[in-house]
């Protein structure tokens, strides 16, 4: 399991394996933002932590539908189907090594990218908190797309589509506990901690769930 | 402790609840080989994949006996004691042939010959550190043919194993198969080519008609039926 973790990330890192494209287009949406709403700073730090959830979240189901099919071009799929590691924690280590390659890079970027909307400084260590907490929850929702658009050639559109309706509740609870911690008399804790549920939850049905969709998928 | 015995009773194969091939039967023992030919089409692939338990099959069962695994239990199934060595390669183009090969290596456990051992064997000295997209088809193939001899397991099953290979490359794997018997082997072979194997015994697929997918084949009685629900 920590070697396939280990290649995987490797392979997502070196050249053509597409880690990277995720964060090129999450510069691109926060970006285009100022250009858009006008330089109102207000209105920009008032939006710009729902912005970068946005962003974030798009960016992470942008590169989800290769998560399998390169694996299943080659070959690989067919052994890790049916090897010594059960298929679950196969799937939560590719899952795992998919975060570490495009999500962890979103999260340093974030508070690079919140300055080019004003966000203040509170709001930044926040959304930094609340996205490592919860786009980890959005890999293994998206795993579960990945697995049942495996065997379409052009899946790409179908996984976020099918992925969008349930990550919704991580990106409500994670924008709301990012303005809690700047808005006073919200609380903080009540909507970190269900983000920290959502991403718990889905590390144990997501895996399942996609490894009984590539078992389906065989058929 | 008994030899290992792998039995197919009865087996049929198919995809998606479609029959493809079947009811199949073998017994085979260590150092036996199975070749399973047949036209293009005749489910040999699928007889394959089912036996590496890719595919649920429709019917019959594989009994595997005489085979203990490392923790002490007996193997869940014929997949957990095999190799499946199919169509595709399963070598990631970006990363080096002995990082394709060690992963596999560790990946399946039980570790056989080295990397390096492994590559010398069949052939591909010196480019282990050469991206395997690099690699020509057959030279992918060797290499990919490597991951049997990287991780120990008794049983392969071999979808093809001669695709694009030249005369000397076959000649040197007749001989590895051949040696993987003289051990103890079992082999399961789907090919065209005769692979050297002496004393092999034959399964002749004979390419059964498509039947008609589950559920047109409607009679009479189930019309009458249908229709005294409107």
């Amino acid at each position: 399991m920590i070697a396939l973790l280990r290649r995987d990330l490797a392979l997502a890192l070196s050249a053509g394996g597409g880690g990277l494209v995720g964060i090129v287009f999450f510069l691109a949406v926060v970006a285009t933002i100022p250009f858009g709403v006008g330089p109102d700073l207000a209105l920009l730090s008032r939006i710009g932590p729902a912005v970068l959830w946005i962003g974030a979240l798009l960016s992470a189901l942008l590169s989800l539908d290769r998560l399998f099919q390169a694996d299943r071009d080659d070959g690989t799929l067919d052994l890790l189907l049916r090897g010594p590691v059960p298929l679950p924690l196969a799937v939560l280590a590719k899952c795992l090594a998919h975060w570490c390659a495009t999500c962890l890079p979103l999260v340093v970027a974030a508070p690079v990218l919140g300055l080019i909307l004003a966000v203040p400084p509170a709001a930044l260590g926040a959304l930094v908190l609340t996205l490592v907490a919860g786009t980890p929850a959005l890999a293994f929702i998206g795993a579960v797309g990945a697995a049942v658009a495996v065997s379409m050639p052009r899946g790409g559109l179908l996984v976020s589509v099918l992925v969008l309706p349930l990550a919704i509740p991580v990106l409500v609870f994670g924008v709301s506990a990012t303005y809690a911690a700047v808005n006073e008399p919200d609380p903080f804790l009540p909507p970190f901690l269900i983000l920290l549920a959502l991403t718990l939850f889905f590390s144990v049905l997501g895996p399942v769930a996609a490894s009984l969709a590539l078992r389906g998928a065989e058929d | 402790m008994t030899a290992l015995r792998v039995r197919i009773e009865g087996l049929v194969c198919g995809r998606g609840g479609v029959a493809a091939a079947g009811p199949v039967g073998a017994d085979l023992a260590a150092g036996d080989a199975l070749v399973v030919s047949g036209p293009n089409g005749a489910g040999k692939s699928t007889l394959l994949r089912t036996l590496a338990g890719l595919l649920r099959p429709l019917a019959g069962r594989i009994c595997v006996s005489g085979m203990v695994m490392a923790d002490g239990e007996a193997p869940l199934g014929l997949f957990e004691i095999a190799h499946y060595f199919g169509h595709r390669n399963a070598l990631k183009p970006a990363a080096t042939v002995a990082d394709n090969l060690g992963f596999w290596q560790r990946f399946l456990g039980e570790p056989g010959l080295s990397v390096g051992e492994a590559l010398a064997l069949v052939g591909l000295e010196g480019v282990g550190d050469l991206p395997a997209g690099r690699l020509s088809a057959g030279q992918a193939r060797r290499a990919a043919f490597a991951r049997l001899l990287v991780a120990r397991r008794p049983v392969w099953i071999l979808d093809e194993p001669t695709t694009s290979l030249d005369a000397a490359s076959q000649e040197r794997m007749s001989e590895i198969l051949a040696a993987h018997r003289a051990t103890g082997g079992i082999l399961v072979a789907a090919t065209h080519l005769a692979l050297g194997l002496t004393g092999a015994a034959e399964l002749r697929l004979a390419g059964a008609p498509l039947s008609a997918a589950p559920g047109l084949d409607l009679d009479e009685a189930a019309l009458a039926h249908a229709e005294g629900w409107l």
